[in-house]
């Protein structure tokens, strides 16, 4: 590929539409992940469940 | 009291279950990601038209689909839950909304960060944007009303019916390029017979709209299992196996 890493980020001149886009994405997918596992965490400390090896929190 | 019991194995089975499937859901998602974002920035030819701005194509594509996606589900899991009384549609209804009001968020934002240089403009009244925009009204709305209500029956009852109701726009959204004329470009894809992209540009498309069908899965799978400890936290089960959450 002739390609090089300033064309990729370049991206034609779109790269702050195209870099956004896909930061954004990042952002929201995280998101929907880490939610959940904190709102999980809180759920466990009130049940009460003994914490795991090597966490403290 | 046969009834109870069969309805708490459900959610319990449910529970378990989903627990299995989600590292394995986890893992195959984020590669499926990670092909299909490679596929798409790298591998894909520049558009001779749109050049590298229509890369935006795979995010913003498969966020649209699934915000649709994710809102028949609601409805679906709503409406199942009117009709069922039963407690696992209900959870994942609920669960629904915020993914796919993140999704439509993002769908939204992506599409204006591409109209932005193809059309020159930000945002426009027009009819598919303005009726994503009433979808993501709708998320909203289904969530404040389950904040807003107390009792969870209730609660449940009138999301469910909000969520029904608001079907109606899916179709517009889905038909409204063809129904009127709109600044946003028609389907490209859903042509099966033919589909107006070359299937260098369609390949890495169709693997991001897997991937980000699994995440909804992944994510759908997470919070459901947090409404269902959160609503069982004093049942035996829970209790019994609090270590093995």
């Amino acid at each position: 590929m002739s390609m090089s890493l300033h064309d990729f980020l370049y991206m034609d001149g779109y790269y702050f539409y195209v870099w956004s886009s896909y930061g954004l994405a990042v952002v929201i997918l995280v998101w929907n992940v880490l939610s959940p596992m904190r709102q999980k965490r809180s759920l466990l400390r009130r049940l009460g469940k003994p914490k795991r090896r090597g966490r403290n929190s | 009291m046969y009834k109870s019991i069969v309805k708490l194995a459900s959610t319990r089975n449910f529970y378990q279950f989903a627990g299995k499937l989600l590292p394995w859901l986890g893992w195959s998602t984020l590669i499926l990601l990670l092909i299909g974002s490679y596929w798409g920035l790298v591998i894909a030819p520049t558009d001779y038209q749109q050049k590298d701005s229509y890369r935006i194509i795979y995010i913003h594509v498969p966020a649209a689909w699934m915000s649709l996606f994710i809102y028949m589900v609601m409805a679906g899991s709503g409406a199942a839950a009117l009709i069922w009384k039963t407690k696992v549609s209900e959870i994942i209804a609920n669960s629904c909304a915020p993914i796919g009001a993140s999704f439509t968020f993002l769908a939204l934002v992506t599409g204006s960060l591409w109209g932005k240089p193809m059309w020159g403009t930000w945002w426009e009244w027009d009819a598919r944007l303005t009726s994503e925009l009433i979808l993501l009204f709708l998320y909203l709305g289904y969530m404040a009303l389950q904040a807003a209500i107390e009792d969870r029956r209730t609660a449940a009852r009138a999301s469910a019916i909000l969520a029904i109701v608001g079907v109606v726009n899916i179709p517009i959204i889905h038909y409204s390029v063809e129904w009127w004329f709109t600044l946003h470009q028609g389907p490209t894809v859903s042509k099966f017979s033919a589909p107006s992209m070359d299937k260098s540009m369609l390949y890495p498309l169709l693997v991001m709209a897997i991937a980000f069908k699994l995440f909804f899965l992944t994510a759908l799978l997470q919070r459901s299992r947090n409404e269902i400890l959160d609503r069982e936290s004093t049942s035996t089960w829970v209790l019994e196996s609090r270590d093995s959450l």
